[in-house]
């Protein structure tokens, strides 16, 4: 990724320039100063006014103050609390959990610590998928090189507080990175949301108190509190301060990890970070926020990101998960993909949710497949409307916004495919239309050879015919025409 | 105590901090319709799960809406329960409940007594618009229980009495999305499981998911055999129960009339399980006073607390989870075994009736019964001592089916020699009957004095476990009481530890007894209901001349006439049992 003066390494500011396996590496870059001053300066309630001052929120995608959080939990009272680092990581091709943790782990233990000292929990636990085996690997050197130091166990910094991390391994299940899901798999159940309230704060791991926060959540703690709650606050917009990793994905030159401060455009990201659209093609679309996230179209380019512009225009910040589509991209058939992934990890235990979006997703299947009738469409929005509003979860709530925000920003699309039977993108293999142009062809008869399933006919030297009926679209005769004499519609 | 003000439906309310908006709607008048959600009151017992998304209201200011089972209400609050949005909603979440469901409601067991059926009707729903795939699911039957999983709906009230209630464990969510639904583990058939076959998840299903194996059509053959003697008995808990199918209030006596529909139904003898139930107290009393002797000379091997095994479900539910113990438990037969058993022996051979073309049912509150009476050691030759049991719901459906109008029926009796009973052998249809049915009878033959008072108060309520001690002239018998297996549970536990200070201890799988048997009428999550029979069943008592099981003049007959003496060796071999490790 271009090191572009557009980028601003907070949570990632170690990644890349430290041995993440020599604890020293970390400490020469201010690595556990900050908990050493908690512990040896600060009173919890000063160390929470700190974070409270930064308006740090959380990056787990939902977007709740941490400095708040952790007050709610440090009030809760109880013999026994909990600190927990969410690792689960679930969105497809999101993966900045992951490089913090492989690039920098000292810094999410150091944030723990500081926040176990906060709360008043003397344990803390990394919920992490099992298919992140370096991240836990280097997760697992960096304990006991800080237990080595004295950095977690007993008395850290002689300050009489304890503390230490254990690690708990993820199925893998996206649902389990929703924190109540996430709660019940750690205690052996099934991984499951339930209600809230009660919030972890009060009620979480165990029944005792529990503050989850996300890695990149965590990681900018040590930073905010070396360098201060006004340096922090100083960088963003208004009510989304710091920083925020994206990883940029899909049809654009420059892929990869990027962070960026709040208040960066889509625009800046996507063409002086991103490269721009890759092969010169148009610029159609940028999805955000992961599985659930929404589409946005070009009148979103000079939008500010930061958590509230991005709901406002119909998506959401999530954990990070930045695709950008081009015009190739069929938007019913990117709706219909992120459908097939909610679809498959939702945990089933509400109606909406379960059946809802199974019913979503035959809908924009029968689109896709040159069924679709007009009416379709406004039922796609009733029914995603419904949804929203009584599921359970956040993972129901937000699994109808692709569904939405395409049918918001891309209504034509919708109508092409039911109204005329067209996919614009060309993506929509049902409604392809391959044919032979008669003038065009020279009754080679390379592609009566080559058809896969014999719809083509002809004699040899005289124009060929495509059999409708019979044509799977696998678009062989299209490749294999020297002439061009085959057209596609 | 704190209180919270807000308004449901623009009337204004102060209801108590705590509470939901579903119970504060409740108490209003305002019915909010609910799916998974199930509480029986005094019981503990509450699913929760808030999954169905039936219940969602408005409230004011929030961005989604708000299951009102779970939600708690707090000051200020404004709710709308039927607003356009909600009603919106409710009717697709209902409408996409019902497109992943077979609409098989015509031929469903459950129809007539379905909640989702009556939801449905309830919310209007007229058509299914957002059509497509149904889940299928293979068929488990088992000996008491089948499972129709296509019609699962996901409440998990079934997971929740398996798991929390009865502590057993086999059912629980599988599968993700579209595909999740409530199985055993590894969709493994109900037969492979430990399930006890309490039929408590059959009891509170709110669809034909789960139903019990009928046995109706066995029955009406079995009467219309011109070569067979049919006869029947009926469990104490069903008299207090069969009303309620035929539209009387819940608690309602009908033993005469359930007599006369037997008649009509053509059984050839009509009896009691209450009879066999006094015998049960003869055995299992005398069973007591042996051990207790025994320990009171000081035998240091003497098995005590001695627990009680009418119950089949908890019969099976030791042999899985606690078979190092199977030597506690009494030994005697439950009251329908032991019925089979002196039916095709006693009764057949002073009739002279073949066994083989002698039939018993059962009527029974209880779908275990079902399974028991299929067991090897209830066989003579293969031939079963009981030959079908039917729940009070299949008689009811029998009695339907009949033509017989129930409420118009002449109250009658049962027929002799077996269908005389005392009031001891009636309370057994309720958690702590059978200990106060046995106490009546051993505290007579032990202490040789008449009993001052017959009501043990002590012994009786509601409460998962209980314990009382009665002073045996001058000995304190340390009494238990568990229902529900989850309580039973706990009481093995401390039994094991060394812990229990109990020297007899009650067992019944099902919550209340079996008067919450998992055969009888459903009671909708309403746990009025249960204490109403249990009322009925301590009114029938009262109501009996004779309520001590060693003054019933049949059960002294059949001693002399045939047995001998309690735990004679006759007695052990006709009305006693064994037990099997099944790990
Ligand atoms: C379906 C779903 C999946 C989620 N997955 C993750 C995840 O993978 N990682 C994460 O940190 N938070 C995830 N969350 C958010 C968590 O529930 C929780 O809000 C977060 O971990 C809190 O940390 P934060 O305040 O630092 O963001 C998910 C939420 C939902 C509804
Ligand atoms: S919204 Fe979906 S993932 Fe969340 S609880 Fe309901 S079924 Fe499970
Ligand atoms: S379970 Fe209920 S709704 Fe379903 S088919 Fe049976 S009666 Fe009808
Ligand atoms: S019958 Fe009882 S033990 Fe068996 S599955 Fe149902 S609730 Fe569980
Ligand atoms: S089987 Fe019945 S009780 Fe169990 S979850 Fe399904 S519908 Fe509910
Ligand atoms: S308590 Fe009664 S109804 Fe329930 S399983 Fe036992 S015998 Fe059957």
């Amino acid at each position: 990724m271009n090191d572009n003066k557009k980028q601003l390494r907070i949570a990632l500011r170690n990644c890349g320039f430290i041995n993440p396996e020599i604890i020293d590496d970390y400490i020469s870059r201010d690595g556990y100063m900050a908990l050493g001053k908690c512990l040896t300066e600060h009173t919890p309630e000063e160390t929470i006014k700190e974070i409270k001052d930064s308006g740090l929120r959380g990056r787990g995608g939902g977007g709740f103050p941490t400095g708040l959080k952790w007050e709610i939990t440090r009030k809760s009272e109880s013999d026994q609390k909990y600190v927990v680092c969410n690792a689960d990581e679930g969105d497809p091709g999101a993966f900045m959990d992951r490089s913090i943790l492989e690039g920098d782990p000292h810094s999410v233990i150091e944030a723990m610590a500081i926040c176990g000292y906060c709360i008043g929990a003397d344990k803390g636990l990394v919920y992490i998928r099992a298919e992140y085996p370096l991240a836990i690997e280097r997760l697992q050197i960096a304990l006991s090189q800080a237990r080595e130091y004295g950095l977690l166990g007993e008395n850290i910094f002689r300050s009489g507080f304890n503390f230490d991390i254990e690690i708990r391994f993820g199925a893998g299940a996206f649902v389990c990175g929703e924190e109540t899901a996430l709660i019940h798999s750690m205690e052996g159940l099934r991984g499951e949301p339930t209600f809230k309230p009660p919030f972890p704060s009060v009620s979480g791991y165990l029944g005792k108190p529990t503050n989850v926060n996300n890695v990149e959540t965590f990681a900018n703690i040590p930073a905010i509190l070396n360098k201060g709650a006004a340096w922090f606050s100083s960088i963003g917009t208004e009510k989304s301060k710091g920083t925020k990793v994206f990883a940029l994905a899909g049809k654009i030159n420059n892929v990869g990890l990027i962070e960026v401060p709040m208040g960066t455009t889509l625009r800046e990201v996507i063409y002086e970070i991103g490269g721009g659209i890759r092969d010169g093609k148009k610029f159609k679309s940028v999805q955000t926020g992961g599985p659930s996230g929404g589409c946005l179209t070009t009148d979103f380019l000079d939008t500010p990101i930061d958590y509230d512009n991005l709901i406002d225009a119909g998506s959401m910040m999530g954990s990070g998960g930045m695709i950008v589509m081009d015009e190739d991209d069929c938007m019913v058939a990117i709706a219909k993909f992120y459908l097939e992934f909610t679809l498959e990890e939702s945990c089933g235990k509400c109606s909406p949710c379960r059946i809802g979006n199974k019913r979503l997703h035959e809908i924009l299947d029968k689109i896709t497949s040159g069924r679709g009738e007009f009416q379709d469409i406004e039922r796609l929005q009733l029914l995603s409307q419904v949804i929203k509003d009584t599921s359970l979860c956040g993972l129901g709530q937000t699994s109808p916004n692709p569904v939405l925000s395409t049918i918001a920003n891309f209504e034509d699309e919708y109508l092409a495919h039911v109204n005329e039977g067209k996919c614009p993108a060309g993506q929509c293999k049902a409604l392809l239309k391959y044919e032979i142009i008669e003038d065009l062809c020279t009754g080679c008869t390379l592609c009566f050879r080559n058809c896969p399933v014999g719809a083509i006919s002809g004699e040899r030297r005289q124009p060929h015919y495509i059999d409708q009926s019979l044509c799977i679209k696998c678009g062989v005769c299209y490749e294999k025409c020297k002439f061009n004499a085959i057209t596609l519609s | 105590m704190d209180t919270v003000q807000l308004t449901i439906d623009n009337k204004p309310i102060v209801v108590k901090k705590g509470t939901t908006i579903l119970e504060a709607a409740k108490g209003i008048g305002i019915h909010i319709p609910t799916l998974c959600h199930m509480k029986l009151d005094d019981l503990n017992i509450e699913n929760k799960p808030g999954g169905c998304r039936i219940c969602i209201v408005e409230v004011q200011g929030r961005r989604n809406l708000a299951p009102a089972c779970c939600t708690e209400v707090s000051d200020g609050m404004v709710v709308n329960s039927h607003s356009i949005r909600v009603v919106n909603a409710r009717q697709t979440v209902m409408e996409l409940i019902l497109s992943d469901h077979p609409s098989d409601c015509l031929i469903c067991p459950k129809s007539g007594n379905c909640d989702l059926q009556s939801l449905a009707h309830q919310l209007g729903i007229r058509e299914i618009h957002y059509k497509g795939e149904q889940s299928t699911y293979r068929e488990d039957t088992s000996p008491a229980i089948i499972r129709d999983i296509d019609k699962c709906i996901m409440c998990r009230r079934c997971e929740m009495m398996c798991n929390e209630v009865q502590t057993v464990g086999v059912l629980s969510a599988i599968n993700r999305g579209f595909n999740a639904v409530v199985s055993p583990a590894f969709e493994m058939n109900l037969d492979h499981s430990v399930c006890t076959y309490c039929g408590q998840c059959v009891a509170v299903c709110p669809t034909g998911a789960l139903t019990e194996v009928n046995h109706t059509s066995k029955v009406i053959r079995a009467l219309s055999d011109p070569s067979k003697t049919v006869i029947v008995q009926t469990a104490p808990a069903v008299r207090a129960a069969l009303g309620e199918e035929f539209g009387y209030e819940a608690g309602t006596l009908v033993t005469g009339k359930l007599v006369s529909a037997l008649r009509r139904l053509g059984f050839d003898y009509v009896f009691d399980t209450d009879f066999a139930a006094d015998l049960t107290i003869m055995e299992e009393g005398t069973e007591l006073l042996n051990r207790l002797s025994k320990y009171l000379e000081g035998d240091k091997d003497v098995k005590l607390p001695i627990l009680t095994s009418c119950c089949p479900a908890w019969v099976k539910f030791f042999e899985h989870q606690f078979p190092q113990m199977k030597e506690i438990p009494s030994t005697a037969r439950s009251p329908q075994q032991m019925f089979g058993s002196i039916a095709k022996s006693y009764f057949a051979e002073k009739m002279n009736i073949k066994r083989e073309d002698l039939v018993v049912v059962s009527i029974m509150p209880c779908v275990a019964k079902k399974y028991e009476c299929g067991r090897d050691e209830f066989k003579v030759n293969g031939n079963p001592d009981v030959d079908y049991a039917v729940t009070t719901r299949e008689l009811a459906s029998l009695i339907k089916l009949a033509n017989i109008e129930f409420t118009k029926l002449p109250d009658e009796n049962f027929d002799n020699p077996l269908g005389e009973s005392t009031g001891a052998g009636v309370i057994f249809g309720t958690t702590g009957g059978v200990i106060e049915a046995a106490v009546r009878t051993a505290y007579e033959l032990y202490t040789k004095k008449s009993l001052p008072r017959l009501d043990f108060d002590e012994l009786r309520g509601m409460e998962g476990i209980r314990h009382a001690t009665i002073d045996f002239n001058g000995f304190p018998l340390n009494i238990g009481i568990a229902h529900g297996l989850g309580n039973a549970r706990k009481l093995l536990e401390k039994i094991e530890a060394g812990e229990s200070e109990f020297h007899a201890i009650e067992i019944m799988s099902c919550p209340g007894g079996c008067i919450g048997g998992g055969g009888q009428p459903y009671h909708h999550g309403n746990a009025e209901i249960l204490k109403k029979r249990q009322m009925a069943i301590y009114r029938e008592d009262k109501n009996k001349t004779l309520r001590k099981s060693h003054e019933n003049p049949y059960i002294i007959k059949l001693y002399e006439e045939y047995l001998g003496k309690p735990m004679s060796e006759k007695a052990h071999s006709l009305l006693h049992t064994e037990y099997f490790d099944r790990t």
